[in-house]
């Protein structure tokens, strides 16, 4: 158990000296969120319209808090790849399940700093109230989902050195489109709409809406009418269900994609 | 009769390569090789670029998996006990895979908690043996990318071995390095196997290392063994003066150095 603990605990402590040493990106990566963050929830805020500002800033938020998770623990491999070092990490006596879980914990702890600065960010650009809000349960639960999206995108790179990354980030992008992050499901094409179904985001950004009050009218800028949790066990029970597939699914797909590469020698480095 | 610690017999790993719109052809990398080496004893795999050296050190460091064949590693066999296996090996291989931009440090520390270990305890072991190493303790905080190619090898091998394994594969470990390197690195793994009696595998083209460091050595030609022996008895059974003519005698090729790359020419 305290070599498990001592392996999950390699991958943070990677992570977080990786992060050290590219610390002028950090910053500009998370500058780059702030700023596309607030241009975006300005435009609701140049319109005098409230329920459209949170509208953006809860799709801004949230978007940023899972596109980050999604990425960073899809890309992870990538970076690997790039470096040379996942021959080292596959040869190592360490089961994926730890890998995975190392990989997975620094990168929600990367997405939770990432986020907390978006939202004090957007709180000095728009008058922002969180104090009503009740949406730590719901992004709880998404996280699973997302990180079982993670693991499953994480396989691309295994796949393919050079064509991995593109994939990831297609989609990433596609997730983005569906997901209704900016706006109504309903605004989508009617062809495209029923994708958003598949999207763990869209029940994210819904719950997390009813719970900022987004569409109440009693919400205000003073005063966010949110609804309680029990309004949102829908999206919960969905999201919830999505984690128990999405995350053992994504293992036992990263595992046989893992064997498939042995096989075929898509393991050496490239790139 | 003592049982030998890596048992290759009868490998063959083929690849299907892409040739051109719709077609693929196959490429046979390891090709039906049986050899062994027996405990505490350094083999040497001789060959070209493309002789499948690295093909089989893959297989089996659990990172290729062969179409046939049987490979034992001390009491596992692979593929089927790939995960005691990566308990017993380590590897360098001719690239030092790092994060270059952490410090050899970081890198080692990293590597030491992913093998379970306390990291004070490997601290100490990787500074003692890049001491042995010929290396000064303060680049031990310096980014890898800060480092010359014969540092990251000598940090790439203080990698290996600080798990301790019973068996060392070493992918031309020495390929590129500067000649002080590169005896630093000869010299050091000569200590290791008499001290520790690590039984060591080593590919490389450079047949005054293998003549140097192997009791005995296999040709590999092609992806087939076509000859293996001590240095002497391939030299004799040529017919020739040298191992390098011994080479070429026994395998129909010449290995040609240009531009620090090997080449394959037939003859």
């Amino acid at each position: 158990m305290e070599a498990v603990m001592r392996q999950t605990w390699a991958f943070m402590f990677r992570g977080y000296h990786i992060t050290r040493r590219y610390i002028g990106w950090v910053i500009v990566f998370n500058f780059y969120a702030l700023v596309t963050s607030a241009t975006v929830a300005l435009i609701g805020v140049a319109e005098g319209n409230y329920q459209l500002t949170l509208t953006l800033i809860v799709g801004a938020l949230l978007w940023n808090y899972l596109s980050r998770l999604y990425e960073e623990i899809s890309m992870s491999i990538a970076y690997e790849r790039w470096e040379g070092t996942l021959e080292y990490t596959f040869m190592a006596p360490v089961s994926r399940a730890v890998h995975l879980l190392g990989v997975s914990l620094f990168s929600l702890l990367n997405s939770i700093v990432s986020s907390v600065i978006v939202l004090l960010g957007l709180m000095l650009f728009t008058n922002l109230h969180l104090r009503d809000a009740n949406l730590f349960g719901v992004l709880a639960v998404s996280t699973v989902a997302f990180v079982g999206l993670g693991l499953f995108a994480a396989v691309f790179p295994v796949m393919s050195a050079e064509r991995g990354a593109e994939a990831t980030h297609i989609f990433q992008g596609s997730l983005l489109l569906v997901s209704g992050v900016y706006y109504s499901i309903e605004t989508l094409p009617r062809w495209l709409q029923p994708l958003s179904v598949f999207s763990p985001a869209t029940y994210t950004l819904s719950a997390c809406r009813k719970l900022f009050g987004v569409g109440n009218p009693d919400s205000t800028a003073e005063h966010l009418a949110g609804a309680p949790l029990s309004a949102v066990s829908h999206e919960l029970l969905v999201l919830a269900l999505m984690g128990a597939i999405l995350l053992p699914l994504g293992l036992l797909v990263f595992v046989r994609i893992e064997a498939w590469a042995k096989q075929t020698g898509k393991l050496k480095r490239t790139g | 009769m003592q049982q030998p610690a890596i048992e290759v017999r009868n490998l063959r790993k083929s690849f299907r390569k892409r040739a051109g719109f719709r077609k693929k052809s196959e490429l046979l990398a390891v090709n039906d090789v049986s050899f062994y080496v027996m405990p505490g004893e350094t083999y040497g795999l001789l060959g070209p670029n493309g002789s499948g050296k690295s093909s089989l050190i893959r297989i089996l460091s659990t990172l290729l998996i062969a179409d046939s064949g049987n490979v034992r590693l001390l009491d596992f066999t692979l593929p089927e006990q790939a995960e005691e296996v990566r308990r017993i090996i380590g590897r360098v291989s001719v690239d030092a895979a790092f994060y270059k931009k952490l410090s050899a440090r970081e890198n080692l520390l990293y590597t030491a908690l992913l093998y379970g270990q306390k990291a004070r305890e490997a601290e100490k072991r990787v500074m003692r043996i890049l001491d042995e190493l010929g290396m000064e303790g303060t680049k031990f905080s310096t980014p890898l990318e800060e480092m010359s190619r014969g540092m990251q090898q000598k940090i790439s091998i203080a990698r290996a071995l600080m798990i301790n394994p019973p068996l060392l594969l070493l992918d031309e470990p020495t390929t590129g390095l500067d000649p002080k390197s590169r005896r630093d690195v000869q010299s050091f793994l000569e200590d290791l196997q008499s001290r520790e009696g690590t039984t060591i595998l080593l590919t490389t083209h450079d047949m005054a290392e293998a003549e140097r460091l192997c009791a005995r050595i296999g040709f590999l030609a092609h992806g087939k063994l076509v000859a293996e022996g001590t240095a002497a008895e391939l030299i004799q059974r040529s017919g020739a003066s040298t191992l390098d003519d011994a080479f070429i005698k026994l395998t129909g090729e010449e290995l040609v150095e240009e531009e620090g790359e090997m080449e394959l020419v037939e003859d």
